[in-house]
């Protein structure tokens, strides 16, 4: 279905600020009803400026609201609107169409993840991951308690893990993950990086804790160290550099 | 389970271990077939003739024993990751287990009757 909204055409044409347009194919797919996913096709006009989130939201607003789409903060911080924007994993509030280089967007959900409907996917066992490797400082006193009431830390202490923290837990890197795909019970690199960034973390004291959880039958050995991770993270973390970390640990040669 | 044995650690320490052992051993097999002529290699006389040199044997040995353990945990990890379940991840743990022993069996057999001059 090729359509686009006539008075979406007519406003932005008298405007003056649009004379590009794109089709958007969308994902269309609701378990619980349908047997097959389709794709509804729009064609949406665009600024340099207007990200795919951005076009999603004029289709649904203006077009078909049936479409299903989870999003917050449309600035890459609450990680909520993460999808496969022309085959690869990205934020689409973080992916400009005009970056796309592409007449054609497709948008599905995200890989490796229960579908919810249309773009929409279910978090619950990339949360239940992360919950599994305890991310949060673990040391028996306290910074109320501790004699100097902080823990300090030299920049050096920060540079090694700080990378890390940027984590969103948008799920993108997971979607890319090719050992995701077959291992259903892998524990995922967003769950391993999180592990490395308390590991590095001078203030904590958890470290053979958090070792013993990953290091198990589907655990930090599944990764083939494929690097699609590190490739997709749109804050900049390098879970495929943190397992490879992590698994130092486990093989010796790290301290 | 085989995991409340051995960490998965432990066993990858094992994988990468046999890894570079079985490629050095298998580079000085290659030189010694290479040096004594390769296309000789497989007459009769010339394979009883390796088993009953013994440092030979050893180390046919410890090839046939660095690639079964290498290679039977391959297979095993690689089963793994094609569907998982408790029954088949158990099926699969420890048919590789025994597959890897029968064949570290059956080749030591053939290395120590030959050796002896049993063939």
């Amino acid at each position: 279905m090729a359509t686009v909204h006539p008075q979406l055409l007519k406003e932005k044409s008298e405007t003056g600020k649009s004379s590009k347009s794109i089709i958007l194919r969308i994902s269309k797919f609701n378990p619980k009803k349908d047997s097959k996913s389709t794709f509804l096709e729009f064609t949406v006009p665009y600024q340099n400026w207007t990200t795919v989130l951005d076009a999603i939201l004029e289709v649904k607003n203006y077009l078909d609201h049936s479409i299903g789409v989870r999003y917050s903060c449309r600035q890459a911080t609450c990680g909520s609107c993460g999808m496969i924007i022309n085959g690869k994993p990205k934020l689409a509030c973080f992916t400009k169409i005009s970056e796309l280089n592409s007449n054609v967007i497709t948008v599905e959900p995200m890989n490796n993840f229960p579908l919810i409907r249309d773009l929409v996917v279910g978090f619950e066992r990339m949360f239940s991951t992360h919950k599994r490797i305890k991310p949060y400082i673990i040391r028996e006193d306290s910074e109320i308690t501790s004699a100097t009431k902080e823990f300090l830390q030299s920049p050096e202490d920060v540079e090694k893990y700080i990378q890390f923290a940027g984590c969103i837990k948008c799920g993108l890197c997971n979607s890319a993950c090719p050992t995701m795909a077959t291992d259903s019970t892998f524990i995922g690199p967003q769950a391993l990086a999180q592990a490395y960034r308390y590991i590095a973390d001078n203030r904590d004291q958890g470290k053979d804790k958090r070792l013993r959880i990953i290091d198990e039958r589907h655990g930090i050995w599944g990764c083939h160290f494929a690097g699609s991770c590190s490739q997709v993270c749109p804050k900049g973390v390098d879970p495929a550099m943190g397992i490879q970390l992590l698994r130092g640990y486990l093989l010796g040669y790290r301290k | 389970m085989m995991s409340n044995v051995m960490r998965e650690s432990h066993i990858m320490k094992i994988h990468y271990l046999t890894a570079m052992l079985a490629v050095a051993l298998v580079i000085v097999h290659i030189m010694v077939r290479i040096v004594q002529g390769f296309s000789d290699s497989l007459l009769f006389d010339n394979v009883v003739a390796n088993y009953q040199f013994i440092p030979y044997a050893i180390l046919l040995e410890a090839v046939l024993v660095l690639i079964s353990v290498h290679g039977f945990n391959g297979l095993r990890v690689i089963l793994l990751e094609l569907k998982q379940g408790r029954a088949y991840e158990n099926a699969v743990t420890y048919g590789c287990l025994a597959g890897m022993i029968i064949l570290v069996a059956y080749g030591s057999r053939t290395i120590i009757m030959t050796s002896m001059g049993m063939v």
